[in-house]
């Protein structure tokens, strides 16, 4: 008898456990359905494709590991991949020098409104699509009516082939990039600086520190995991750079700003070839995963976090 | 006055010299572009540009609806961003809501596979997409794009922390007195969840709004193309003759998100640094 009201609680306590779970699901439902519909099938469904020669059309034929050779030969493939690593390198490296260094700058003015407008200013570009900002670089970058090489010229340097070289192709694409983006880095340093402590400064300040061994004995320590993560996310954006080398030069001239993902375009989207054209799009996948364990095991030794 | 504080001086000057450099350069090519999309078209390529437009020339503005369907690109691009934004609102609500409130048996293992999605890169995923999109029937239609954006790791997550910030001990109070597990959500929660949500609308707005790759691949009929991909069609047709009308319609395009910008800074910031303190 003493055990009767115990058992009677459990069970409506299970009921209740029940209704609850029960909700649960309800409530996770519909993002489940479409995340693994739309992105977790996908991602194995790429391997698989990429096993196929299939043109969506006639049904596929197996093929084994044969996109792969294949790929491996085919020097476009391994151009682009190495193209896109440049880019990609250059684009980060810049965005973060370039987003960190305007930070540092804008927090040293001691205006509210300076900086509020100095924000405003390098936040603007990122309000325009990176196809817009594509379309008005283009004409900006045109070597002969280009308003760039207008301004050069004053200056006693030649008709720049910026768009229609190779190296000035690689040189547009990287400014193009670095110039949309750098307000996203930018946001990013300003918000992990101004959560330094102020007492720490203060400390090292009164302990005679001067503006340079503040920066890189206190600051940059503490916003390490930032930039980490400016890093990271860089490349990850960057080795799929597509909308402005597509955009600006179509990949040209020559293969010179031919990225992996305007090839993986090309492969699937115009020539119907979607097994090679996944095999490609799978080693994207490696290399971006390949990158990031990278970047972490490299910041191991250099990310302080607090 | 000190040596140390003469050079601090220097130092100071000089930073605000770099600043403002930094922000022609940033703010200049913008400004062309305005500038030049309310000169006429003749004059559009003249150099020096004029930065300061003296007798703005808005017939370029009427000239891009009438040389191309501007009003349509700009109609589908609304379609697109507004079902997506309104669509993850609801569903990354409810399952971040679930993820962090409600407790159910393999919560963490299914929450784990979702931020193993997170960082899944579009292109490992798209060939799939497309093939399952042409299956469905949808391709060329505007749903190709909306239906597999309608919910997503990354607004979870978002959702997920911040319901996480907030009290248990409302929702006990209200099931105790009888709500039932919806309206303790509906009722206390989900209304103070209102600042995620502003940040996860703004996120996809931008995303959504200038996403160029998806429709590039999806749409094929020019009545169905969103803002990005008919500009870049519009530069390709018309070349370099009508410059200034390819930019009046450059800066239509960006107007919304200069007004939300305008309206919902804040909510922009920490979109972005939303990711970086995981």
């Amino acid at each position: 008898m003493a055990i009767q009201p115990a058992a009677s609680r459990s069970v409506a306590q299970r009921r209740l456990r029940r209704s609850e779970a029960t909700f649960g699901y309800l409530m996770i439902m519909l993002s489940v359905v479409i995340v693994t519909v739309f992105t977790a099938a996908p991602i194995l469904a790429s391997i698989l494709i990429s096993l196929f020669n299939w043109d969506v059309i006639s049904p596929p034929t197996f093929a084994g590991l044969a996109n792969y050779s294949r790929m491996l030969h085919d020097s476009t493939v391994i151009v682009s991949f190495a193209t896109t690593a440049v880019l990609a390198v250059a684009i980060v490296f810049l965005q973060i020098a370039c987003g960190l260094g305007l930070a540092l700058l804008v927090q040293q003015r001691r205006r509210r409104a300076t900086r509020a407008v100095f924000r405003t200013v390098f936040f603007l570009p990122l309000l325009a699509s990176a196809a817009s900002v594509s379309i008005f670089m283009g004409y900006l970058f045109d070597q002969k009516f280009g308003v760039i090489n207008y301004y050069l010229s004053l200056l006693g340097i030649g008709n720049v082939p910026w768009l229609t070289s190779s190296a000035g192709a690689t040189v547009t694409v990287v400014l193009v990039a670095v110039w949309q983006q750098v307000g996203f880095t930018f946001v990013l340093f300003i918000a992990a600086l101004s959560s330094v402590p102020s007492e720490l400064l203060e400390a090292a300040a009164i302990d005679g520190a001067g503006a340079v061994p503040l920066l890189f004995r206190i600051k940059l320590p503490l916003i390490s995991p930032t930039v980490l993560f400016a890093g990271v996310i860089g490349m990850i954006n960057s080795m799929q750079l597509f909308d402005q080398p597509y955009i600006l030069t179509q990949g040209g001239p020559g293969s010179a700003t031919t990225t992996t993902v305007i090839i993986i375009y090309r492969t699937a989207f115009q020539n119907l070839q979607f097994g090679y054209g996944s095999a490609i799009s799978v080693a994207l996948l490696i290399v971006l995963m390949a990158i990031t364990a990278a970047q972490f095991a490299a910041s191991r030794r250099v990310v302080f976090y607090q | 006055m000190t040596t140390v504080a003469v050079l601090r001086r220097v130092g100071r000057g000089l930073g605000l010299v770099v600043l403002v450099i930094a922000a022609m350069i940033s703010f200049g090519p913008l400004l062309w572009t305005v500038t030049t999309s309310l000169r006429t078209p003749a004059e559009s390529f003249t150099n020096p540009p004029s930065w300061i437009p003296l007798h703005p020339q808005f017939s370029n503005y009427r000239a891009v609806f009438q040389q191309i369907p501007l009003a349509r690109f700009f109609i589908n691009s609304v379609i697109v961003t507004g079902l997506i934004v309104v669509g993850q609102s609801v569903t990354c609500t409810l399952s971040g809501y679930a993820f962090a409130m409600v407790r159910f048996p393999g919560r963490t293992k299914i929450f784990a596979l979702f931020l193993a999605t997170m960082m899944v890169p579009l292109q490992a995923t798209i060939i799939p997409v497309f093939v399952l999109i042409r299956w469905m029937g949808l391709s060329g239609s505007l749903f190709a794009l909306i239906i597999p954006a309608l919910s997503g790791a990354f607004g979870t997550f978002l959702m997920r922390q911040y319901f996480l910030q907030m009290p248990a001990e409302l929702g006990d109070a209200a099931r105790v007195d009888g709500a039932t597990h919806f309206q303790v959500f509906r009722h206390v929660y989900a209304r103070m969840a209102q600042p995620a949500l502003a940040t996860l609308a703004i996120l996809n707005f931008s995303g959504f709004w200038s996403e160029f790759y998806r429709p590039l691949i999806f749409l094929q009929n020019q009545n169905n193309f969103t803002l990005p991909l008919g500009l870049v069609g519009l530069q390709g047709n018309y070349g370099t003759g009508s410059i200034s009308i390819v930019l009046a319609g450059v800066i239509l395009a960006m107007i919304p998100s200069v007004i939300l910008f305008i309206v919902a800074q804040r909510h922009f910031i920490e979109g972005i640094t939303a990711g970086s303190f995981r």
